[in-house]
């Protein structure tokens, strides 16, 4: 209750409901995330489960069209799957993984970050030569990279059935290096001030400082760039389905549906892609206008100046 | 400067060995460099016989040892489905990659400079508002998108240009190029306009970003002062200044691109390094895949050691950090 009081009469509310813009991202955002959590009960078909659909009905165009079939809001896909199910599906997909890379990364960067930025010396420069190296390669080579050679090692088979857990691993592991940068900032700028001297002449030891004391003071730039990750998470995985390294057809992500659509294209079938496409879109659209609106809020320098 | 350079260099080439390291491992874990020799018929036995004359059963680091001296020459293996050396395939495609990256470097150049500048000296009109929050929305689409709507409206709809392949090209001294035939032209168009749209937003925000810091300055306001016609303020005194942070985002980002360009390729069937790369993939062709890892560093260690010591040269800051 004191938590919620708080939280009422916070700079971050009172300019939350100043913003019109971060307003409708917001709003967008939770329905997206609302129907895509509960898409088993939202979805008029289940797409996981083969027997509901029927090959037959491949390639109806939307409802609203002369050949639409009123079952089929948004049509169907190449294998005659509701699209309007199939996507929400995907965006299931596409959450799941993005949310999921995200915690890999913020979880290994964090820890690489406090570590270097706190222990110093040798420790951070062997770190952040580290960093500095995956940061001359752009991130979607890596990750490209590591989903082509788990493709190769694990095989196609059984690739496509680990493929949730090894995206978010690939995309996790392609994307920490700029965690670790900005947590080592802030660790920085934090260690020398005086409650951390405070706390070391207590004597507590180097953990619990770093774990209690310094860490929670880094978290506003954590979380300002975790949405920014979460949208490009997001996208990566869309790129590698689309490529093929991604999300078999079979479960698709919204990427892969894309990818199914696009080759059907040209024979006037656009809907399967455009759909998705416009999904996609929009998803990581307000998740990047949310994240903007975040960092200029809890950026202390433009309002505390 | 001499120290930086030396500096610069060697860890340069610590990068180009970790990312051996990481090649040949992948090589030595799931590549079988007998069955791209010989194929898939021959006995277990003469395979074994084969492995031993190949060395693959020395120690790790002895291969490895042997992997980078034959890389220093320029020999980085067998491509299984070519039946060529790994290096010669990805040679044969570069110049299609290549080329693709210069003439989305002419877009990006001729359109953001000209659109930032704008937008930073009428950060009010119409124009500026709508090529900002164009670029608010560009972000957020992925290339592959921009690359399928191009292709639905300029190739299917309209029929006006080609979406598929590189058309004809002319062979100039073993380069093939696209660069001379109308045909070639035209499909160029489409795969270099989506690729660029992944830059343009950045470097339209960029370039207005760094106008408008520049136009605030006191030596603007004392041109300004001076009494100097607008034309000479804007782009004699402060263009000038406004160009060296963007010609070294724009030495980075170069490299980006080339990654880019497997998605782009791909759309586009543009039988460049990145459709290369994706079809090793599809056909199991570790040496190959690892060929195109290690002629990828290159690149980016190229460019990135490039872009640093020209950096260095302009600004003393740079090669001054670091030293102790």
């Amino acid at each position: 209750m004191k938590a919620w009081n708080r939280f009422k009469s916070s700079y971050l509310l009172y300019s939350f409901k100043r913003d019109p813009i971060a307003i409708l991202s917001f709003s967008v955002l939770s329905v997206l995330v609302v129907i895509s959590l509960l898409a088993p009960v939202v979805a008029p078909y289940n797409t996981y489960d083969t027997s509901t659909f029927d090959i037959m009905d491949a390639e109806t165009p939307p409802s609203w069209m002369e050949e639409g079939n009123k079952d089929f809001i948004l049509g169907t896909d190449i294998q005659g799957r509701d699209l309007l199910s199939t996507m929400i599906y995907g965006l299931r997909v596409s959450l799941i993984i993005g949310c999921g890379a995200v915690l890999v990364q913020a979880f290994m960067g964090i820890l690489m970050g406090l570590f270097s930025g706190y222990l110093g010396g040798k420790l951070d420069s062997f770190l952040m030569r580290i960093t500095d190296i995956q940061f001359s390669i752009p991130y979607l080579i890596v990750a490209i990279f590591t989903s082509a050679i788990f493709k190769l090692a694990f095989g196609v088979g059984r690739y496509e059935e680990l493929a949730v857990p090894l995206l978010i691993i690939v995309i996790g592991v392609s994307h920490w290096p700029i965690y670790a940068r900005t947590v080592r900032a802030s660790v920085l700028g934090e260690k020398n001030k005086e409650y951390v001297e405070a706390a070391r002449v207590i004597g507590l030891s180097h953990w619990p400082i770093m774990y209690r004391h310094i860490l929670p003071n880094t978290m506003t730039s954590v979380l300002v760039l975790s949405t920014i990750q979460v949208a490009e998470a997001v996208m990566s995985e869309a790129a590698l389905s689309f490529l093929g390294l991604g999300m078999p057809i079979t479960k698709p992500s919204l990427g892969s549906l894309i990818r199914s659509g696009f080759e059907y294209i040209f024979s006037g079938s656009w809907w399967i892609t455009f759909f998705p496409g416009i999904l996609l879109i929009i998803f990581i659209l307000v998740i990047l206008l949310l994240g903007d609106w975040l960092r200029d809020v809890l950026n202390p320098k433009l309002y505390k100046g | 400067m001499f120290a930086f350079i030396v500096r610069r260099i060697i860890q340069s080439i610590i990068v180009m060995l970790v990312i051996s390291l990481v090649g040949f491992s992948i090589q030595h874990s799931i590549g079988d460099p007998v069955r791209d020799l010989v194929g898939e018929r021959v006995t277990p036995a003469e395979r074994e016989v084969i492995r031993d004359q190949l060395g693959l059963n020395d120690p790790f680091y002895i291969q490895y040892f042997r992997f980078v001296k034959k890389a220093c020459k320029g020999d980085l293996g067998l491509s299984f489905f070519y039946k060529k050396p790994a290096l010669e395939v990805i040679v044969s495609k570069a110049p299609a990659t290549i080329e693709l990256v210069m003439v989305t470097a002419l877009i990006l150049i001729l359109v953001s400079i000209p659109a930032g500048i704008y937008a930073a000296i009428y950060p009010k009109s119409w124009f500026s508002r709508i090529v900002m929050a164009a670029s608010t929305v560009g972000v957020a689409i992925p290339v592959f998108l921009t690359a399928i709507a191009l292709i639905y409206l300029f190739a299917v709809e309209l029929n006006w240009l080609p979406s598929f392949g590189r058309g004809e090209t002319v062979n100039l001294w073993g380069w093939e190029s696209g660069f001379f035939t109308w045909d070639g032209l035209k499909h160029l168009v489409l795969p270099s306009v989506s690729l660029s749209s992944i830059m343009l937003p950045l470097f339209i925000r960029l370039v207005r970003a760094e106008m408008m810091e520049v136009l605030e300055t006191e030596y603007i306001k004392f041109a300004w002062a001076k009494g100097l016609h607008n034309r000479r303020v804007w782009f004699v005194h402060a263009f000038k200044n406004t160009l060296l942070p963007v010609i070294t985002v724009f030495g980075v980002q170069l490299g980006i691109l080339f990654a880019f360009t497997i998605l782009t390729e791909t759309v586009f069937n543009w039988h460049g390094m990145g459709f290369m790369f994706l079809e090793a993939v599809e056909r199991s062709d570790t040496s190959l895949l690892v060929a195109y890892l290690v002629v990828v560093g290159v690149i980016f260690v190229v460019i990135n050691t490039a872009v640093d010591i020209v950096y260095g040269f302009v600004n003393p800051m740079v090669r001054i950090a670091g030293t102790k």
